[in-house]
């Protein structure tokens, strides 16, 4: 996959804390067995009212086209469905920007080349802020540097576990990265507590 | 300095470092038809292999029916996933406890019932409560799609070190109060990323005296406060409830077995990174009010008023919650009527569940008003309930008696609420439309739940127990 280092684009807010995956992509879509096509369910229930016109009150929707989405603290939270990130980055999101992430939502971002930024409370609130003043607001983010500036005087650091930085970086999957330890792998297995169980004797009765 | 059961079981499964972060060997494998089928179309594209079949264990329980017989399977997207996997447990050879297996079931009701979940062991699942199984001491957690691929191709899951919280709970539950309400209570105090970065080891005389389905409840429901590993140490109880599991070791492999098990309790010298206390004696039936689980309440409370939370974003979260809920701020939870009671999921659907809330429900009726359905964690759990006559117990009171599966918990097969319908539900997620759009959930024990169905609004158990 191509790496990510220098990325601008127009940004959009939810100011909500725990903003959980069944939010960001309803179970109703969930039943596929492809990858693909989950752009369209992204927060399907807050983007569309009852009679499947656009929300307009959602920040999505009032805001068209970003690419960055700013929330609240412990954003992803709940179910471990990749699906929202799939969904997130078709959709056209290539950066989260929040103060702080769930754990299962942090690494399905990473490994999709979703970049997760964490930054401050307040430096939330005053990304947030920008957004509803100037209403077309653009960011750009600095992954190499781990700055988030605007066109004007804004700039923030952000923080990210510096393997997932380089991994965003360079595009890497981490299936490549660890079949570099194929040796290791067999070693350890050569040596695994024989009470462990396997599936191999198990008499299968129906 | 001794170490904790968590460190324990990282430090013996270490296969290669990088950057900080780990790789873990995974001792089992569990896949289920929702969150597999991208993970083996990646394999194949790629060329790579299942490399330990014999470590990999499927059955299907998100999307069944749990009409009789499990069928008819009615959505033909459910259908083809179904599908996928008896392709693809076929071409690898993977065991599959099929839609007709005796042994089918809810992922994380069927792996301590079969004692195929150990202590010592390294387990993950596509599905964030996968931490259930940190009860009988192992170390277990949710992974995404991506890491199912990576467990598939390599056995090995990589991971940053988390830090460890230690829950310690004291004390003694008073009558009509469960392992659910405590768990509630536990993250309605820390919320629901409270423990967002850290393994949770639950300890303290309460687990102690807590029976090993009682302590799946609460390892359940830590990722609900943000902890993917949640884990208890093994005791003898521990033991005592593997012996003569179908996958339990046997002879001289089961001695060895003990005494390995024995070495993993955490040491009374271990440090952990954060330490939380509670003391349950005097903790209440606890019912949610709002859209996540950490929005909860006393039987005998009110719903918060939105200026008592000090937090912007949270009142944010309150606010909407109420709004979606269709409750105001303030009214008492006994207040609060409901239309539907789903007793089910792999937080409250074991047969010690099904038996509170038969005791409950025996020779009462459900409200007129209510719909009222027990789905048991698994083909077994229903066996054995009905064994003990609690199918009849169910069914004479006026509710459905089903087929097992994940169902109303999550909606993704025919189970779901209408819009506006309001149900008092023992699964783990109070999520906005997740048992179906427009649904309202207030999740609370299994006592509860039955006690909610005969009066058609939350009642204390306490009072008619």
């Amino acid at each position: 996959m191509k790496g990510i280092t220098i990325y601008k684009g127009k940004a959009t807010y939810i100011d909500r804390a725990d903003i959980d995956t069944d939010q960001i992509m309803p179970k109703q879509f969930l039943k596929r067995i492809e990858k693909t096509g989950f752009g369209q369910y992204v927060f399907y229930e807050w983007r569309y009212l009852k009679d499947g016109s656009p929300n307009m009150e959602f920040e999505l929707n009032k805001y068209p086209n970003s690419t960055i989405l700013i929330t609240g603290p412990n954003f992803g939270c709940g179910s471990s469905r990749e699906h929202a990130v799939w969904g997130l980055k078709e959709y056209g999101f290539r950066v989260v920007i929040s103060p702080s992430f769930a754990d299962i939502f942090y690494f399905n971002a990473v490994e999709n080349m979703l970049l997760p930024c964490t930054v401050t409370h307040d430096n939330v609130k005053l990304l947030i802020q920008k957004v509803k003043e100037k209403g077309e607001y653009y960011l750009t983010v600095d992954l190499p540097n781990q700055l988030i500036y605007d066109d004007e005087n804004i700039k923030i650091s952000f923080i990210i576990d510096q393997e997932s930085k380089d991994r965003l970086i360079k595009g890497w999957d981490s299936i490549d990265l660890v079949l570099r330890f194929e040796d290791k792998i067999s070693e350890y297995e050569k040596n695994r507590p024989s009470f462990f169980p396997t599936t191999q004797n198990f008499q299968y009765t129906k | 300095m001794g170490r904790t059961i968590i460190e324990k079981i990282w430090d013996n499964h270490i296969i290669y470092e990088f950057d900080g972060w780990h790789g873990l060997y995974v001792d089992l494998h569990f896949i289920h038809e929702v969150t597999s089928p991208q993970a083996f179309e990646g394999l194949e594209l790629a060329n790579r292999k299942v490399r330990r079949p014999d470590l990999t264990v499927a059955t299907v329980d998100h999307n069944v029916p749990t009409t009789p017989n499990h069928s008819p399977i009615t959505d033909p997207i459910a259908e083809k996933q179904i599908k996928s996997l008896y392709k693809n447990t076929e071409k690898w050879g993977i065991l599959f406890f099929d839609i007709n297996s005796p042994y089918q079931g809810i992922v994380h009701v069927i792996g301590p019932e079969l004692g195929i979940t150990q202590p010592g062991m390294v387990i993950v699942c596509g599905d964030s409560h996968t931490s259930t199984h940190g009860a009988l001491g192992a170390m277990a957690f949710g992974i995404g799609t991506s890491e199912v691929e990576l467990v598939l191709s390599t056995q090995t899951i990589k991971l940053k070190k988390p830090k460890t919280m230690e829950v310690r709970f004291e004390g003694k539950l008073s009558k009509g109060v469960y392992s659910k309400d405590v768990i509630l209570a536990l993250i309605g105090k820390i919320g629901v990323g409270g423990a967002n970065g850290y393994a949770v080891e639950y300890t303290g005389n309460f687990i102690t005296d807590l029976s090993i389905e009682g302590r799946l409840t609460i390892c359940n429901m830590s990722i609900e406060a943000g902890a993917r590993v949640g884990i208890i140490s093994p005791d003898e109880k521990t033991f005592e409830y593997l012996e003569g599991k179908p996958f339990a070791p046997k002879g001289k492999e089961w001695e060895k077995a003990l005494s390995y098990w024995e070495t993993l309790k955490s040491d009374p010298q271990a440090k952990y990174n954060k330490v939380v206390t509670m003391n349950v004696s005097n903790l209440e039936p606890m019912v949610t009010w709002g859209t996540n689980p950490s929005q909860v309440q006393p039987i005998t409370g009110r719903i918060p008023y939105l200026h008592e939370i000090e937090d912007e974003f949270l009142r944010n979260s309150a606010k909407k919650a109420l709004n979606y809920m269709g409750l105001e701020e303030g009214i008492k939870i006994t207040d609060i009527p409901i239309n539907v009671v789903f007793i089910g999921s792999c937080t409250n659907a074991r047969i010690e569940d099904l038996r509170e809330a038969a005791k409950v429900i025996k020779g009462k009726k459900v409200h007129p008003k209510v719909r009222a359905m027990v789905v048991p964690g698994s083909t077994q759990v229903k066996l054995q309930a009905e064994k003990e006559g609690l199918d009849k117990i169910f069914k004479d009171s006026g509710f459905e008696w089903r087929e097992s599966g994940c169902s109303m918990c999550l909606g993704m097969n025919p189970d779901v609420l209408a819009p506006g319908q309001r149900c008092a539900s023992t699964s783990n997620r109070n999520f906005e439309n997740r048992q179906g759009k427009g649904g309202r959930t207030h999740l609370v024990s299994p006592a509860m739940a039955a006690a909610a169905a005969i009066a058609g609004k939350f009642i204390d158990v306490r009072e008619i127990l």
